[in-house]
């Protein structure tokens, strides 16, 4: 997983509340066995609509989401975090979000930044009266710059450090690599014992 | 989440689910596990007990539990995997220390009085927009809230729903009876006894997807599949099915279901579909008079 530090981008407004994850990307697209490919999903109901926000440049090259409240709701589907990743966001900027939304993409290296709803709204009129305008979201510092404002947003520390230092449940796994192998070191022989990962060719 | 009363008839598990997350909306459990506690939820089965766990996750929370009882017991002696003599004793001795203290503090409570409540349905494209069977659809301009209100708007449009429009008259094609929320053997039972005798709708399909394939053989030994085939439902195998039109289940555009399932989201049941959440008796019912209805109105 790549770590986060800070990221501008296009920001795309969502003037949508309650968009769960079957929105997100509907269960007809979850058949793939590889974590790629799922833009083709992403708001498949949505993308037939020329008004849709994502039909439209240059929203459409946008990489921060601003979204509406209870975005990511429903089904677990890591997917949704997927899909939305895949298309080109790296941040999604909303005041309430699904539980385990949030928490499959703090995994997947998505960040959830969450901030009151007034700045959601602030950021919609921002996006919209400067189409194309960049925003810089600073992982560290907790901050969303947008032209001459800043916002704070929130972020729990376990979250933003794994964000920070570009790890995933395996990388976080491997950061204990020289204990793992020590402990397997003094493990009798006959015990089970992990083997190496079997690489590709 | 605390209920006390007894359930009025007709009035189930699935009814208690859909008015707790009308009122408490579909975030309003997020960062929370919740415990189902009160007299209601002690008279409930094991079944109902699930109905009522398993949408907990509609109204955000992480998970939902009920104290191990009797009940509890009593439904797992003698399941598959569950502990046989002495060690079955010595669970049960650990399970029933497995409750809340008295004075144990909650970080939020919600209580509801089960007396009060109806047959419940939604009318929207969450599991939070729903109402009384017995109310009309609800106008945007009930919603103080600016996102409820567009989200009502939204919603509207989508189920192609007039406000005011009292739910009994709302006409559906399909009725789908299974899920992880409604699959099990006590809903079949429930659905059999409403439709037992009666045909469904001209022109109207109904579904009826057992949960898993033990509770498809069962409700088999029991007569039930006959039940259905009877009155004109398609008996089918265990699975999801329609619950996410994943498999060729699915609504066509504009095509408009009463689903046992958990979730009404736009596109859920299939591209266009429009999905209402019922219990197993308004599946029943609605499937015989073609418009969502209750046992009641049989």
């Amino acid at each position: 997983m790549d770590a986060f530090s800070t990221h501008t981008g296009i920001v795309t407004p969502l003037r949508r509340s309650n968009v769960d994850t079957d929105q997100i990307i509907p269960a007809v697209y979850l058949k793939r066995v590889t974590r790629s490919g799922f833009e083709d999903g992403l708001f498949s109901a949505w993308r037939n609509d020329p008004e849709f926000i994502l039909n439209q440049a240059p929203y459409d090259k946008g990489t921060v989401l601003v979204a509406g409240p209870d975005f990511g709701t429903g089904s677990s589907r890591e997917h949704a975090v997927w899909a939305l990743q895949n298309y080109g966001f790296k941040v999604v900027i909303g005041s309430r979000f699904g539980d385990i939304f949030r928490s499959n993409s703090g995994k997947a290296g998505l960040l959830i930044a969450l901030v009151p709803q007034n700045v959601v709204e602030a950021l919609w009129v921002y996006a919209e009266s400067n189409p194309g305008a960049e925003v810089t979201v600073d992982l560290a510092e907790r901050q969303i710059t947008a032209g001459e404002n800043a916002y704070t947003f929130e972020i729990d520390d376990y979250t933003r450090y794994r964000l920070l230092n570009g790890l995933d449940d395996i990388g976080l796994t491997l950061t204990h690599d020289a204990e793992i192998a020590a402990y397997e070191g003094r493990r009798a022989s006959f015990k089970p014992r992990t083997i190496p990962a079997r690489t590709a060719g | 989440m605390t209920i006390n009363g007894a359930l009025p008839e007709g009035v189930t598990a699935k009814d208690v689910v859909l008015a707790l997350i009308a009122r408490v909306g579909t975030g309003g459990g997020a960062g929370y596990v919740v415990e189902y506690r009160g007299d209601t939820i002690e008279n409930m089965s094991m079944e109902g007990r699930m109905t009522i766990c398993n949408m907990s996750i509609e109204w955000g929370a992480r998970a939902g539990l009920v104290a191990p009882d009797q009940t509890t017991f009593d439904y797992l002696k003698g399941r598959p995997h569950a502990p046989e003599g002495d060690d079955w004793d010595a669970a049960v001795a650990y399970w029933r220390t497995l409750y809340s203290d008295p004075d144990a503090t909650f970080d939020r409570e919600v209580v509801m009085d089960a007396t009060q409540l109806t047959p419940f349905v939604t009318w929207g494209t969450n599991p939070g927009q729903g109402v009384g069977l017995g109310e009309s659809v609800p106008s945007p301009e009930d919603y103080d809230d600016p996102s409820d209100k567009a989200a009502a708007e939204r919603a509207l449009e989508y189920m192609a729903l007039e406000a005011g429009t009292p739910m009994r008259e709302i006409r559906v094609d399909t009725v789908f009876l299974g899920s992880c929320t409604n699959g099990r053997i006590e809903d079949l039972r429930l659905a059999a006894s409403v439709i037992k005798g009666h045909k469904i709708a001209e022109g109207l399909r109904m579904l009826v997807v057992p949960g898993s394939a033990r509770v498809r053989l069962q409700a088999m030994d029991e007569g039930l599949d006959k039940v259905f085939i009877d009155a004109g439902a398609e008996w089918r195998e265990a699975g999801c099915s329609m619950c996410l039109g994943m498999n060729p289940d699915t609504l066509a555009p504009g095509e408009r279901s009463a689903s046992t399932s958990n979730r009404n989201f736009e596109g859920r049941q299939g591209k266009g579909g429009r999905t209402h959440l019922v219990s197993p008796a308004v599946a029943a019912a609605t499937a015989v008079r073609g418009t969502l209805s209750s046992p009641s109105d049989l």
